[in-house]
């Protein structure tokens, strides 16, 4: 059995960083725990909380224990592809599995190694950008508390076929994980990598709060899948941002069944001509489970693209909440930018709110944006019974047809087979 | 608070094309006001518009309720435009007139007031056809008519201080509840201090073959016009109403807070069509708002094309089941110019449609903002909303946003949403040059087929004129 030592509120002073740890680290650590301090709370009104539920954002109860147990369950569930670069097993944050095929010129290192092995590397990425999107406050939190990661570094022209695996699992009542996840491909480099957030058990009430930082240099490629399967008691806050610079293609997809709440909050930056970001999410809400869901295009440079494909089929008295922004800076021309938003009614008591926004600072310029809310129709339901298919099934397939259309342009049969399983998992709990 | 502020950035060509539109209407009279609230808002204020208006008690208690609630209110700026915070409330005046009631015939008008008038068109356009036609100079109206066969019928059309003192019977029970006085920090503002506008109301039955035509115009620097309508159609009735609205152009900002709101009872139907063109150194901060009972239908039908700063979401509550509701929106924003326009949506009953389509046009520096809201609750089926807005930017510092809110709950109802922002193409035009077509006529051409489909919403009299402000406006834009 796991022993476990408890620590007060994460929202009360945070452990002092490690001595061992580099000091620009710690000072980081102590800013963001200022910063975290000073920063006003989310009220209603504010506009990035528009819709959402802010007494969610009660995390006064939460703590942080170290898992200090076996950890075998945990590495034998940790079910990911069959052929992968390299996997990494976290629980509460703890490192306690690695295997690493990738390259030797890549470094693929807990965070907690990677700041003692490579300081100065990871400093030049480490959260480079302000959180805009709302959850600065939560961002900070996250920064004061963090102690674990991933570090991957791909460095020019190396490519690595097969993907990354990292599995956080997150143990014990009201407990607390604050991963980080540091991606950065050199020119010309490619990489996959997959991130899965579960439960040990069912019952445990868990916070998460993610940082993930991806930055895809010149002609670089770099896809990152997500697949969020926490228990229905569980809150995450995922905070997503991607840098892309000039021809490289970003791919970021998150796939979300579990938590009881969960807001995720993804920014696409197009440094480059030629830049590419697909932004891609499938969620499938049932009971009271609500999504919060804030995306944002900048379009800093001339000549990029970006297509954000948001899909959620929403079931019993499930709540979901979609605001994206395209922001085209002023001289950002000939950008190309599409945002789609359709939301896939299951029920009678589901609700959808959805924001689709557009910001254009300069011309020459094609945008766009769509979003729909509706139900299945009367006719595909008809089509499938006439050929012998019941109405439940042939809800469900349509259903899982809606999300299939995203999880398709991941491009990786693989991943593909990984995330469905996930979405399976899902819909055999649904009715 | 006029060019010298706008962006260096100008070209003479944009600059003259911001100038050239407003001639028609960039003209002033000297000032011959009898009553002037002076400058500054008080309980005081309140007190003088309400002596001056002689106004019943209930309505005092209404204004002065209004008056804490546009105090207790905070600016929106959290999610509008900083520009709110240039209003400076101590320096606008907030009641001027001469104390004269309206005259039923223009031959009543003072010469001053009637050459303004003239000079806009507005009574030849009466004769040419209009059904009545109300103009408000400043706080007051100074001309309001309607044809006499149609008041024998029971038609209401008269100002707001006239509906609430000689109609209160039917004026009391609507007034303020279609737009409560704590709706917004503006809606407060007006009810506090509203004077002016128009009341009316179509008996049961009754379809008006031609529209009514209210047209307001500021005279004197540093005004504020509050103006208020009431419009309400009996069931099974018909109104088409248009407003106008024009202002010399002043060195001081001059703020214009209006509050619309509309009813239409079992199975009518109202149309309020809006040409606006106030001068670019006004802040037109309006709400407008109509219900819409069981099979009834209101539209809006609105189009921007002058002011600073334009805040305007005409919304349609949809209370009974089949109603109706659209907002057809065409903004036009030039240089030193905001139009922050849409549209709210809030389905209240079965089966209930709505739809909003907007096209807006940024040009030089100008900046056009779409925001809307759709709201379809729970215990309600077969609601459906359709909402398309396009924009088009024309210089490369020309600049729009879109930000809508959907709200859908429950399974049984259906929404889209499609926005697009595009610029006139260098191929489209290099087409037309070739054809011996110039360059700017071929910009105004490709203009004027972006939003030809909702141009011809507007009654024809209105269109002709609308295509003809819109090249003006377009006029020296190209380059």
């Amino acid at each position: 059995m796991p022993t476990a030592i408890s620590y007060p509120s994460i929202l009360d002073k945070p452990v002092s960083t490690s001595a061992i740890l580099p000091e620009w680290f710690a000072t980081a650590q102590e800013t963001t725990w200022k910063q975290f301090q000073t920063l006003p709370a989310p009220k209603r009104g504010d506009e990035p909380w528009r819709f959402s539920t802010i007494s969610a954002l009660d995390f006064s109860a939460f703590t942080r224990t170290e898992f200090r147990g076996d950890a075998s369950e945990w590495i034998a569930r940790s079910k990911g592809v069959t052929k992968a670069a390299a996997t990494l097993v976290f629980v509460n944050d703890q490192l306690v599995h690695a295997e690493n095929k990738v390259p030797d010129s890549v470094i693929c290192l807990p965070l907690a190694e990677a700041l003692i092995a490579h300081p100065e590397l990871v400093q030049q990425y480490f959260m480079r950008h302000p959180v805009t999107l709302g959850s600065a406050k939560f961002s900070a939190l996250h920064a004061a508390h963090l102690s674990n990661g991933v570090f991957l570094h791909v460095p020019a022209n190396v490519v690595i076929p097969d993907p990354v695996q990292i599995f956080h699992w997150v143990d014990g009542e009201h407990n607390t994980i604050l991963p980080h996840t540091l991606i950065v491909t050199g020119d010309g480099a490619s990489v996959r990598v997959i991130e899965t957030f579960q439960s040990t058990n069912d019952r445990a009430a868990t916070l998460t709060i993610a940082v993930n930082d991806l930055i895809a240099e010149k002609k670089s490629t770099l896809d990152y899948v997500v697949i969020q399967a926490l228990n229905e008691k569980s809150k995450i806050i995922s905070i997503n941002a991607s840098d892309v610079a000039a021809a490289a293609t970003s791919t970021s997809f998150l796939l979300s069944t579990g938590a009881e709440w969960a807001r995720s909050e993804s920014i696409s930056r197009l440094t480059g001509e030629e830049a590419r970001s697909y932004m891609l999410a499938v969620s499938v809400p049932n009971d009271q489970q609500e999504y919060d869901q804030r995306t944002f295009q900048h379009h800093i440079s001339p000549g990029a693209y970006s297509d954000l494909l948001y899909k959620n089929s929403l079931y019993d008295e499930a709540r979901t909440i979609f605001s994206g922004l395209i922001s085209v800076d002023e001289g950002a021309h000939r950008t190309d930018a599409y945002q789609t938003c359709r939301n896939l009614l299951m029920s009678n008591a589901c609700e959808a709110n959805s924001m689709p926004g557009l910001e254009i600072n300069a011309d020459d310029v094609k945008c766009s944006h769509g979003s729909t809310s509706a139900q299945i129709s009367d006719d595909e339901i008809f089509y499938l019974r006439a050929r012998g298919i019941d109405s439940e099934t042939a809800r469900q397939l349509i259903a899982r047809g809606f999300s299939i259309e995203v999880i398709s342009r991941l491009n990786h049969e693989p991943t593909e087979e990984l995330v469905l399983s996930f979405l399976d998992q899902k819909f055999s709990t649904l009715r | 608070m006029s060019l010298d502020l706008l962006p260096e950035t100008l070209d003479t060509e944009t600059a003259e094309a911001v100038n050239i539109d407003r001639s028609i209407g960039d003209f002033t009279f000297p000032e011959r006001n009898k009553f002037d609230a002076g400058r500054g808002l008080s309980e005081k204020t309140v007190d003088y518009i309400c002596d001056v208006k002689n106004d019943p008690q209930w309505v005092r208690e209404f204004r002065h309720r209004a008056l804490k609630v546009f105090r207790d209110k905070p600016m929106p700026t959290n999610w509008a435009t900083e520009d709110l915070n240039n209003i400076d409330f101590d320096q606008i005046r907030y009641y001027l007139s001469d104390g004269e009631k309206p005259k039923r015939s223009w031959e009543d008008v003072p010469a001053d007031v009637l050459e303004t008038f003239e000079r806009l068109g507005i009574p030849q356009q009466e004769r040419a056809f209009l059904a009545g036609v109300e103009a408000q100079f400043d706080s007051e109206a100074a001309y309001s008519n309607v044809k006499e066969e149609l008041s024998k019928q029971g038609v209401i059309f008269v100002n707001s201080a006239e509906g609430l003192k000689e109609h209160e019977e039917i004026f009391r029970p609507w007034f303020g509840k279609v737009i409560p006085t704590g709706d917004n920090k503006f809606s407060a503002l007006n009810s506090a201090v509203f004077s002016g506008g128009s009341f009316i109301y179509i008996p049961k039955g009754l379809k008006l073959k031609q529209p009514l035509q209210a047209y307001f115009r500021i005279n004197s620097e540093s005004f504020g016009q509050f103006e208020r309508t009431l419009i309400i159609a009996d069931e099974g009735s018909e109104i088409m109403y248009m407003e106008g609205c024009t202002a010399p152009k002043f060195e001081t900002a001059t703020l214009h807070s209006a509050v619309v709101e509309l009813v239409a009872l079992k199975g009518a139907k109202i149309q309020y069509v809006t040409v606006q063109n106030w001068s670019s150194n006004v802040f037109n901060l309006v709400t407008k708002r109509g219900i819409a009972m069981e099979d009834a239908e209101v539209r809006w039908i609105d189009c921007n094309i002058g002011s600073r700063l334009t805040m305007k979401y005409p919304g349609v509550v949809m209370k009974g089941r089949r109603a109706r509701g659209e907002v057809i929106s065409i903004a036009l924003a030039n240089t030193g110019q905001h139009q922050d326009t849409g549209a709210k949506m809030i389905h209240a009953a079965d089966e209930t449609t709505s739809n909003v389509v907007s096209k807006s046009i940024s040009v030089g520096t100008g900046r056009s903002t779409y925001r809307g809201q759709v709201h379809i609750p729970k215990h309600l089926k077969g609601c459906k909303n359709n909402t398309e807005c396009d924009a088009l930017l024309i210089n490369t510092k020309s600049r729009t946003d879109t930000y809508p809110a959907i709200t859908v709950k429950g399974n049984q109802h259906a929404t889209q949403h499609e926005a697009s922002v595009s610029q006139v193409s260098q191929e489209m035009l290099f087409y037309m040059m070739q054809r011996g077509i110039s360059e700017g006529a071929a910009m105004s051409l490709a203009v004027n087929g972006f939003i030809n489909d909702l141009v011809r919403e507007f009654p024809m009299e209105y269109s002709v004129e609308l295509k003809r402000l819109i090249d003006l406006e377009m006029e020296g834009s190209v380059g």
